[in-house]
């Protein structure tokens, strides 16, 4: 069980309101990403859900019981933070046995969950060296199986890849998908990383300024990004926004066309511009396209490798049925 | 240091500093050995010019069957073990207070280092005749106030009112070194263990304490050393009266109240076996969490 409510939640720093009125449901068992440019609060509403920050007023609700008074240690859920937070001066096995060992646990049972959650986690063999003598994913594991070892009704994760190179976080986010498959429990991942919650998240809440910009599925958001922002930060690389002549054509103040989207003709193209930057990986190339007379620049992506130069001419075509439409407020035209 | 040329640079230049620094000890350090095996006592006429007689082992005995070595090592060993405890004790609660964010932070820290920048005898005297005077100190009026009889604090409880004096001029000292640990205490530790289910005594117990155990050890090792050579707390109070003569005092009052030198020196070679056991059982001790 593990389901969290949000109901009305705000919370203010002084006069200043980071999070105004905000609702929200994560159901139990869900994978659910929090995702955002950074200083969108989302970190500070999964501290409120921790319950390590007071929340100024509104309820939160975990398992259908109000927990907004709740001290974090009772509320039943365990966190993973971005600098893993691990007990330099006790080796990993003290360091997953801790939180047991503060619930006053017998000694055989920890032992028996401490190896358990070891086993899972690849650990066993490091369950005598200090965090210190441990690499990045090592360390990132053993904060993994603090967690663990705890049951908690849902897992919070504050950014827990940022400090690994790039190789090792695919790595992880493949392990920490799999964890949950395998315990399929309530999972709670706060990122600034969109590919991140693309590949993760049975749910993604996009948050900008302390407000949820849309709630949906990775392909939902995709497919039908509610307004602009969400539009421009869901993909990659991101969305064309194009204002003025081109998108009154389409009776919208806004249109949008993502880079996979825009087909490369030889000629007679609907829209074209010159080459400016190409980014070459073999299975696509990315063109950053100038002087088209829409946008500043416009990414466009080709299949395979595409012989186009620095400088030279393109012809581009969007495709009629992948373009969004949005208002002068930003909002999506149905 | 990667080359031969810079290498021998490097001794060079260090050259001029090693060569004082060893010529400052060497010197006072034979001369107190050379005194220690003489017969010296200047008012008997005794002088370097004239030659000092070689006495053997015989001051070495004299000064550790005086009836006054024992309580003098016991006296020592009291004073250092009580404003260690002290310090450091206190020390942890007022770091701990003054890491929490207040209105005029930087001016209180300053006021609680305070006590460190006064001279020993300047202190001494203030805490002497301020504070502990049985007629005219605070503490009497205080204790007056409550109709209690003021206690004659340098003589009845001589050893502790120095022990107080001395930990309210170290208290600082191991305030600041513990106060820049604790803030170099990662907040997510405390919030992982707080999540944990850890409360507030559990947290500085598992997580605080441990995480200030190297400085611990260095105020420790600091203050021992200082804390060993005591003089002027004591002569400007006591005088080494009412059970205060420490070891350091009893080799000062050896050569200058008896005029015995060789003695005295004697009594310096002893002080010296003394710190070094002490130093060596500390290093013991608490040397553990110097290397991880």
């Amino acid at each position: 069980m593990g389901q969290i409510q949000l109901k009305q939640v705000t919370k203010s720093f002084g006069d200043v309101q980071v999070i105004p009125p905000l609702d929200l449901t994560i159901h139990d068992g869900e994978f659910t990403v929090f995702v955002g440019p950074s200083g969108c609060g989302k970190s500070t509403l999964l501290r409120l859900i921790a319950g390590l920050e007071d929340i100024t007023t509104g309820h939160i609700e975990i398992d259908g019981k109000d927990a907004t008074d709740v001290v974090p240690a009772k509320r039943g859920l365990a966190m993973v933070f971005q600098s893993y937070a691990l007990y330099p001066h006790m080796s990993v096995r003290k360091n997953i046995a801790f939180p047991l060992r503060m619930a006053k646990m017998d000694q055989a049972e920890i032992n028996k969950r401490v190896e358990g959650a070891a086993a899972v986690l690849n650990l066993t063999d490091y369950l005598d060296r200090r965090p210190g003598q441990l690499s990045g994913g090592q360390r990132q594991r053993v904060a993994i199986g603090r967690a663990i070892v705890r049951e908690p009704a849902a897992f919070l994760f504050d950014e827990p890849l940022s400090n690994l190179d790039a190789a090792l976080r695919v790595g992880m986010r493949m392990e920490i998908s799999e964890l949950h498959k395998k315990l399929a429990t309530t999972m709670v991942y706060v990122t600034h990383d969109q590919v991140e919650a693309m590949t993760m998240a049975d749910k993604i809440v996009v948050l900008q300024a302390g407000v949820i910009e849309q709630v949906g599925s990775p392909l939902e958001l995709y497919r039908t990004p509610r307004n602009t922002f969400v539009a421009g930060f869901i993909g990659s690389p991101k969305m064309n926004l194009i204002t003025g002549e081109e998108a009154a054509k389409h009776n919208a103040h806004t249109i949008g066309v993502r880079p996979e989207h825009i087909d490369v003709v030889e000629s007679d193209g609907q829209w074209q511009g010159t080459v400016g930057v190409a980014e070459h990986l073999g299975s696509d190339t990315f063109f950053h396209i100038h002087n088209t007379g829409l946008s500043d620049t416009m990414t466009v992506r080709a299949i395979g490798d595409v012989s186009l130069r620095h400088g030279d001419t393109i012809h581009l075509t969007p495709r009629a049925a992948e373009i969004h439409r949005f208002d002068a407020d930003g909002l999506r035209i149905a | 240091m990667a080359t031969k040329a810079s290498r021998s640079a490097a001794r060079m230049m260090m050259a001029p500093a090693v060569v004082l620094l060893l010529g400052w000890m060497l010197v006072p350090l034979i001369m107190t050995l050379w005194f220690s095996f003489t017969k010296y006592l200047p008012l008997r006429g005794d002088s370097i010019e004239r030659g000092l007689d070689w006495v053997g082992f015989s001051n070495y005995s004299r000064f550790i069957s005086s009836s006054s070595f024992w309580p003098s090592i016991q006296t020592t060993l009291i004073m250092v073990g009580g404003v260690l405890l002290i310090t450091v004790v206190l020390g942890i609660l007022l770091a701990m207070l003054l890491d929490q964010p207040m209105w005029g932070q930087g001016v209180v820290r300053i006021l609680v280092i305070a006590p460190f920048f006064v001279m020993p005898t300047v202190s001494a005297l203030v805490w002497k005749n301020m504070l502990m005077d049985p007629v005219n100190g605070i503490f009497s009026h205080l204790w007056r106030f409550f109709g209690a009889e003021p206690v004659a604090w340098l003589q009845d409880a001589s050893l502790s009112s120095i022990v107080l004096i001395v930990s309210w001029q170290w208290l600082p000292f191991a305030t600041l070194i513990l106060l820049t640990a604790i803030q170099s205490l990662d907040s997510e530790q405390l919030e992982a263990a707080e999540m944990d289910g850890a409360p507030a005594l559990k947290r500085f117990w598992f997580i605080v304490l441990p995480h200030l155990a190297r400085a611990i050890t260095i105020v420790i090792l600091i203050q021992t050393i200082f804390l060993l050579s005591i003089f002027a707390e004591i002569f400007v109070t006591t005088g080494g009266a009412f059970g205060t003569r420490t070891l350091t005092y009893l080799i000062f009052q050896r050569v200058i109240d008896s005029q015995n030198i060789g003695l005295g020196s004697a009594g310096g070679v002893y002080a010296i076996i003394l710190a070094n056991i002490v130093a060596i059982f500390l290093m013991r001790i608490v040397g553990k969490n110097l290397d991880t």
